[in-house]
């Protein structure tokens, strides 16, 4: 393995898995982190099929990225991007016909999901193809580690299922759980989300972005001296 | 190995062709021009399309057959479905249409249209297509629905000639989306077997509960239309959706389904939807003659 990865695409594949994660770090594709969340199953396609299109989509952009003039290149990155995007679309509807139900709209919008441009328009334009692929494959795979651990949770707090099997006994079917509605709407995912942010800049304090202004201090006795 | 020998004879071909040297004789010449000229935008442009136009028409074209099939098939999985007739791992088309036949029925009448084709009408197409459909008036549209098809695609489910079960579609607005689903009900016109419903997008876990098979149990045997004393059937519907659980010990409890927890307008959206199908604006003249076809029968 070791001869066919350089320490680039090394680079690229690991490094959005927690310390340059799209998600907590770069706060990019949250519409989609929020909507699709609620199932583990729908969370699973979805991570494939968006790690999918950043990894082709990145590779064909850097493919000719030599040719493409400056003033229309967000244009032939979205062209780019959409129509593989419509191809992984086509193909559910063919092969997957179930969860693409349940994914509906959402597989569209992976054309207008962060990351996908982000990558394309901050990777794939300045490097080479097979570098560009694995840095889309990484950025995919950061992607998919925060959707399945908020669509765990999610899952198993507000259905007590995981994969659509029981884990928690609901009390409505005789069991003790009591599940959390919240969990079901796309809000929950926000909170589990900025959990997840807080627990890895308390791990990585170097993700802690610098304060950008200062609060003055009051000065001393101005306020509630009597 | 035959594949590459062709591909290398059409490259030499092409190689000879004069009309490709000239074309690449011009690809070279634009390719070499600075990123930002005008022409090089332009050319860019236009084959950026031409390429992406030809992926995705291609992808949709070859795979076209596999979605139809696919739909069809989730249609068929859904009236087995409510027609209690599902089992698992059987063959969906054979049990389909072996069972299940599809009828047009005429709204206004209540009479099958015989000279239409069941199997090719598409009822929420036609309820699109203007010179199928009518313009439900508001203070009629209960269940938010604006257009209907002036026919609808019924199924009866038949054992041995003897009807078992039929199948009607109904749909109306919930919370977020249209609901669209079957409704199965006894030959008498009265009796609820089970409802169904196979197209929806109401909030998972509280509205989106349409779809849960232990509340889809509790429609079984609830009565549709009021009975009055002369066991008549009153003309409209009765049957609706309550807040909290159903009291069977309660008079009215067979007019009763528990309502979903949490799913206030999604559970009023069900009630609609049922009240408008089986009012005189949906399927109430059509189960009076299925009824008096078989009292006469009988």
């Amino acid at each position: 393995m070791s001869d066919i990865l350089n320490d680039e695409t090394k680079k690229v594949l690991t490094a959005p898995l927690v310390n340059d994660n799209p998600i907590t770090l770069q706060v990019l594709g949250i519409c989609s982190a929020l909507a699709v969340t609620s199932q583990m199953s729908t969370s699973l396609i979805m991570a494939l099929a968006l790690t999918l299109v950043t990894a082709f989509s990145s590779a064909a952009i850097s493919a000719i990225r030599n040719h493409i003039p400056s003033s229309i290149r967000i244009i032939v990155q979205m062209t780019i991007i959409a129509s593989l995007v419509i191809v992984v679309d086509q193909l559910l509807k063919a092969f997957a016909y179930d969860v693409s139900k349940q994914l509906s709209v959402f597989v569209g919008l992976i054309i207008t999901n962060c990351i996908v441009m982000g990558r394309a328009e901050g990777y794939a334009m300045k490097n080479p193809p097979l570098e560009s692929f694995m840095d889309g494959i990484g950025n995919g795979l950061g992607y998919s580690l925060i959707l399945i651990i908020v669509a765990f949770f999610r899952e198993t707090l507000g259905s007590g299922k995981l994969l659509g099997i029981e884990v928690f006994k609901l009390t409505k079917d005789g069991g003790w759980y009591d599940p959390n509605g919240l969990m079901l709407l796309p809000p929950s995912a926000f909170f589990i989300i900025g959990l997840i942010i807080w627990s890895v800049r308390q791990w990585k304090p170097n993700q802690v972005e610098k304060v950008e202004f200062k609060i003055m201090s009051i000065a001393h006795g101005e306020g509630g001296h009597h | 190995m035959l594949k590459c020998e062709q591909f290398n004879k059409i490259c030499v071909a092409l190689d000879k062709c004069e009309r490709y040297q000239k074309f690449k004789v011009y690809r070279d010449k634009i390719l070499a021009l600075t990123n930002d000229s005008l022409e090089k935008t332009i050319a860019i442009a236009v084959a950026l399309c031409l390429v992406c136009a030809v992926l995705v028409s291609f992808s949709a074209v070859a795979l076209k057959p596999f979605q139809v099939h696919n739909k069809e098939l989730d249609m068929k999985q859904n009236i087995l479905d409510v027609a209690g007739l599902l089992e698992a791992g059987s063959n969906i088309d054979q049990a389909f249409s072996e069972k299940i036949e599809a009828k047009i029925v005429n709204l206004e009448t209540g009479d099958y249209v015989e000279d239409m084709n069941a199997d090719e009408y598409d009822q929420r197409k036609a309820a699109k297509d203007p010179a199928l459909s009518v313009t439900i008036p508001k203070d009629k549209d209960i269940a938010h629905i604006r257009f209907k098809a002036k026919y609808a695609k019924v199924f009866l489910v038949k054992e041995d000639g003897v009807i078992k079960s039929i199948i009607l579609p109904v749909n109306g607005y919930g919370l977020w989306s249209t609901l669209y689903g079957f409704l199965s009900v006894d030959p008498d016109g009265q009796t609820v077997q089970s409802i169904n419903f196979y197209d929806q997008a109401e909030t998972p876990g509280l509205g989106g509960e349409v779809v849960n098979p232990t509340w889809r149990a509790l429609w079984k045997g609830k009565k549709i239309y009021t009975e009055t004393e002369q066991a008549a059937l009153s003309e409209e519907p009765a049957l609706s959706l309550i807040k909290g659980v159903v009291d069977s010990a309660k008079p009215g409890s067979q007019y009763q389904v528990d309502g979903l927890a949490g799913a206030t307008l999604t559970s009023t959206g069900v009630t609609n939807l049922v009240r408008y199908w089986m009012s005189k604006e949906g399927f109430a003249p059509y189960l009076a003659k299925v009824r008096t076809v078989k009292g006469a029968q009988s």
